[in-house]
């Protein structure tokens, strides 16, 4: 028969304590350094900041010069002309005005023969900022634009507009300023941006809705706004042993279109390069037209061609930026010449068709350039003007910048060598800039959101100091905006784009930590379950005793 | 309502400089109703099977017929980012290596001669899965192993595996749940990673994964409901497993017959397998979507449709006078080989280590006496 020990005093005052001490180092150490460890490294980021970018307005100011030539105003006109003036539009748009008379030299610019010349003459005067229009007023009678023309847009970010008051003696200067408002929003608008194009940038925040269909299929059309773009024109010859054909398409880049890369600087980095493929053929059966003797392209099969050529395009392995690819294609010997129908079964008179978001493909013809009977294969240089004039409009619409759409009246200089004209850059940086603005705000609070929501993922410093970033740089644009100056505005905004999607596509903020409830407790209870199961009796025991103890004492 | 049809401009000749008014205005309503047919312009998918193990050859099957289907309607390679778990092609107990087979009597091989598959093996995880839908990769990553998606990119996602109720099972060691998938696709769309997703899932209990979305613009199919198993189709006795799971057979067939100009829509594909066939009952989800499944062509998700345009403008350019290309003035071959020698790294002489180990050995027979010296030499 076992004889239970009976506990001397001291040794249950000994086993009491040892208890107590137990459950005392569980509860002051052993709970805060689990707590500890298992807690995830949260840095800090500025929620309040972030929440202030939520509700941010934009606020767009354009800085307009408004020059009167000789002939517009009467002298007693001339004499109260303001200095300056705002206009704003219910939209948060600004126009900073600024009104002068023409200087001599203005005078004798606008005394070109043609507009073009005039404008061309101008420009060399005045060095504009980036955002900003010059309007000049010419009188009613100028020879400078055709009769039905009102607004003739140069080059640069000058504009010639035809006075339409007369100049009556008693007209006084507040009825001429007001006729000009309407004709010069109208010009601003063409020139710089307008309610379409800032919501067509802000479109991905916006329900379809609300912005017109047009400004849709050119937000569709043209690449969204990314750090880098790629550039690859390939030349395709399915027919080696009948054409050899050379392209010098270094120098032609170099003439035609790294001047328009060069100007799209401030907007984006580029790489260009360059690829022959041989024995690349078109995934579309051309049918034979005898009435035009020469192979057809239905406007309907040229959505099949893209596919089978793109599996043989490479593209840089090592960029994730978009691609644009510009492909020249010349048929091979059998199939010349291919020409390309439109829905009319017209003649396209550029032979090319491009696909949004992707790039353009041309057909080269050169079935002229040899008979019968010459001995194959033969010598072709490629025109690479020819080539270039259509890769550089594709190119242009890719970009973003948009089909010349002039309303009545406006005559609309073209772009010619350069590839765009200033005040189109400056409507393209325009929209890239809210755009920009918008998707960085966008980035940011959602990533600020998501860290709220899922209180397990851990939040290096470098996310938070790209945040902080952004968020600065966020602000930095949209107060240049406020003031005009759009060429900071850009860059910064260009910043904070940068720095949001660094924050955003970080790979440590990888959700994989859902644990669902049940899971939590499988894990934990057979841990400290048996740790806590005897602490918590010893310490029910100990309390009973003190109570029963108590309850002696008292009695 | 969308319109449907003819989708392309009408000819209008315009020269770089003017338009007038009546041409500008039917040239931007002409574009503006072809667009509106659907708001993608590229096409993205994502098949990724997830278990390994021969006997799920099935369901490396199932998901290289998606492939095959996908790749034939248009999408090209760059745009599908394939994960599959396990290689059974070139499985050891494979009868027909390099050679899978959807259909029994060995019909037709899935694996055709231009598979390109992205993540292979032991890198198709829960991780990986995640961070291509979500885009946080590391930078090192090549562009194949990205799902370089934008704001006007129609995706498919078809899961295939082993599943249960509100999870699906990876590599057999791993799950990721329907909270996690939902909280991805959220992701991506607060990115805007996608215009349109379609998500297929041919697992048991498959209708569970698609629960919990709670993204705009998502279609989902699955093959059985909860409770429900999905079941497999034939085995084939040469090779010695189960070669499809029903569904996806069903789903391939009905592939088979969709031409890239097909207007087959999405209401056919919800009745393709249904349960007299599948034994289960495959179930799909639209409210989230915005668009009528009957106006979302078949094409839309599983080909690759391509909106084009005429190039109506040409900017006239003035041939650039050709500059003979000089090569500058350049140094002699052979100066240029020439070079100084590089400098190599310092190595102490020879003749100090040979003194120091002699140093040493000298030491060493000095402490332990010179007898041992005879031993040596």
């Amino acid at each position: 028969m076992k004889v239970r020990p009976v506990l001397s005093d001291p040794e249950k005052q000994r086993g009491r304590s040892a208890a107590v001490a137990i459950a005392a180092l569980v509860i002051a150490a052993g709970i805060p350094l689990w707590w500890k460890t298992t807690e995830t490294y949260r840095a800090w980021l500025p929620a309040a900041r972030i929440g202030e970018l939520e509700a941010l307005q934009l606020e767009l100011r354009v800085e307009v010069e408004v020059v009167f030539a000789r002939g517009t105003l009467s002298p007693e006109q001339q004499k109260k002309v303001p200095a300056s003036r705002m206009h704003k539009t219910g939209l948060k748009f600004t126009y900073e005005t600024r009104f002068r008379t023409a200087t001599v030299m203005e005078e004798d610019a606008l005394n070109q023969p043609t507009a073009a010349e005039a404008d061309h003459a101008l420009h060399t005067l005045t060095e504009t900022s980036c955002g900003s229009v010059v309007i000049y007023i010419i009188p009613e009678a100028s020879a400078l634009l055709p009769q039905d023309m009102r607004v003739y847009v140069g080059r640069s970010r000058t504009a010639l507009l035809r006075s339409q008051v007369a100049s009556v003696v008693g007209a006084g200067l507040p009825e001429v300023l007001a006729a000009l408002d309407p004709q010069m929003e109208q010009v601003l608008q063409t020139m710089s941006f307008n309610h379409q194009d800032v919501t067509a940038a802000l479109t991905d925040r916006l329900r379809p809705g609300l912005s017109t269909r047009d400004s849709l299929a050119d937000s569709m059309r043209a690449f969204k706004s990314s750090p880098g773009y790629e550039i690859t024109f390939s030349l395709l010859n399915p027919d080696p042993k009948h054409h050899q054909l050379h392209w010098d398409v270094e120098a032609a880049l170099d003439a035609y279109i790294y001047p328009l890369l060069h100007k799209m600087a401030p907007v984006a980095n580029f790489s260009v390069d360059s690829q022959i493929l041989y024995y690349a053929v078109l995934g579309v059966n051309p049918r034979y037209d005898a009435s035009a003797s020469a192979y057809t392209l239905s406007a309907d099969s040229l959505a099949h061609v893209i596919n089978p050529v793109e599996a043989r395009l490479g593209s840089n392995a090592a960029s994730s930026n978009p691609v644009l690819n510009f492909l020249l294609y010349v048929p091979d010997s059998l199939h010349s010449p291919l020409i390309i129908r439109n829905d009319q079964k017209q003649e396209v008179a550029s032979n090319a068709f491009h696909s949004p978001r992707w790039g353009g493909i041309m057909v080269y013809n050169v079935d002229g350039a040899y008979g019968n009977d010459t001995q194959f294969p033969v010598d072709i240089a490629i025109d690479m003007s020819r080539v270039m004039g259509v890769f550089l409009s594709q190119l242009r619409l890719m970009l973003g910048f948009q089909q010349t759409g002039a309303p009545p009246g406006f005559v609309l200089e073209a772009a010619g060598r350069e590839g765009v004209a200033e005040w189109e850059l400056d409507r393209l940086l325009w929209s890239r800039s809210v755009e920009n603005v918008a998707t960085a705000s966008a980035s940011i609070t959602s990533l600020a959101q998501l860290l709220d929501q899922i209180a397990n993922i851990v939040i290096n410093d470098n996310i938070a100091q790209q945040v902080a970033s952004a968020v600065t740089a966020l602000q930095a644009a949209v107060a240049e905006l406020e003031a005009g100056n759009l060429a900071l505005a850009l860059e910064h905004s260009r910043e904070a784009i940068s720095a949001s999607e660094r924050a955003f596509f970080d790979p440590s903020l990888l959700h994989l930590l859902y644990f669902p409830d049940d899971q939590k407790f499988a894990i934990y209870i057979p841990l400290f379950l048996p740790m806590c199961v005897p602490i918590l009796l010893s310490l029910l025991k100990i309390f009973r005793e003190v109570q029963q103890h108590r309850f002696d004492k008292l009695e | 309502g969308w319109k449907r049809g003819s989708s392309f401009l009408p000819g209008i000749d315009v020269t770089d400089t003017k338009l007038s008014t009546s041409a500008f205005l039917l040239l931007h309503q002409a574009r503006a109703e072809r667009f509106f047919r659907s708001d993608h312009t590229n096409n993205w998918a994502v098949l990724v099977c997830t278990s390994r193990f021969w006997f799920n050859y099935r369901h490396v099957a199932n998901t290289l017929s998606v492939y095959r289907s996908v790749k034939r309607l248009g999408i090209p390679d760059s745009h599908i980012v394939l994960m599959l778990a396990d290689d059974m092609a070139c499985n050891h107990r494979n009868p027909k290596p390099a050679t899978v087979f959807s259909h029994k009597n060995m019909e037709l091989n899935v694996y055709g001669d231009d598979v390109e598959v992205d993540y292979r093996g032991y890198e198709v995880t829960v991780e990986n899965f995640l961070r291509v839908l979500t885009g946080r990769l590391p930078p090192s990553t090549p562009r194949s192993k990205r799902l370089l998606s934008d704001d006007h990119s129609n995706i498919l996602i078809y899961l295939t595996g082993h599943g249960g109720n509100g999870f699906l099972k990876f590599q057999d060691s791993e799950e990721i749940s329907n909270v996690e998938l939902a909280d991805a696709f959220e992701q991506m769309w607060q990115k805007r990673r996608y215009n349109e997703l379609l998500f297929i899932i041919d697992t048991c209990q498959g209708a569970s994964m698609y629960e919990r979305f709670y993204s705009p613009n998502l279609m989902a199919l699955a093959s059985s409901q909860v409770g429900e198993d999905s079941l497999s189709h034939q085995p084939d006795l040469a090779i010695g497993v189960h070669l499809m799971d029903r569904y996806t057979f069903y789903l391939l067939e009905f592939l088979e017959d969709i031409h890239p100009a097909s207007q087959a829509n999405m209401n056919d594909l919800f009745k393709v397998c249904p349960k007299s066939q599948c034994v289960s009952t495959p179930g799909h989800r639209t409210d989230l979507f915005q668009r009528d499944p009957g106006s979302v062509l078949i094409t839309d998700f599983f080909g690759s449709v391509r909106k084009v345009e005429i190039t109506m403008e040409t900017i006239n350019l003035t041939p650039h006078t050709e500059t003979a290309l000089a090569y500058v003035d350049q140094l002699p071959v052979a100066q240029i080989i020439h070079q100084k020698p590089k400098q190599k790294d310092w190595h102490p002489p020879d003749g100090f280590i040979l003194g120091l180990w002699t140093l040493i050995l000298l030491v060493f027979f000095r402490t332990y006496g010179i007898k041992h010296l005879k031993h040596i030499f």
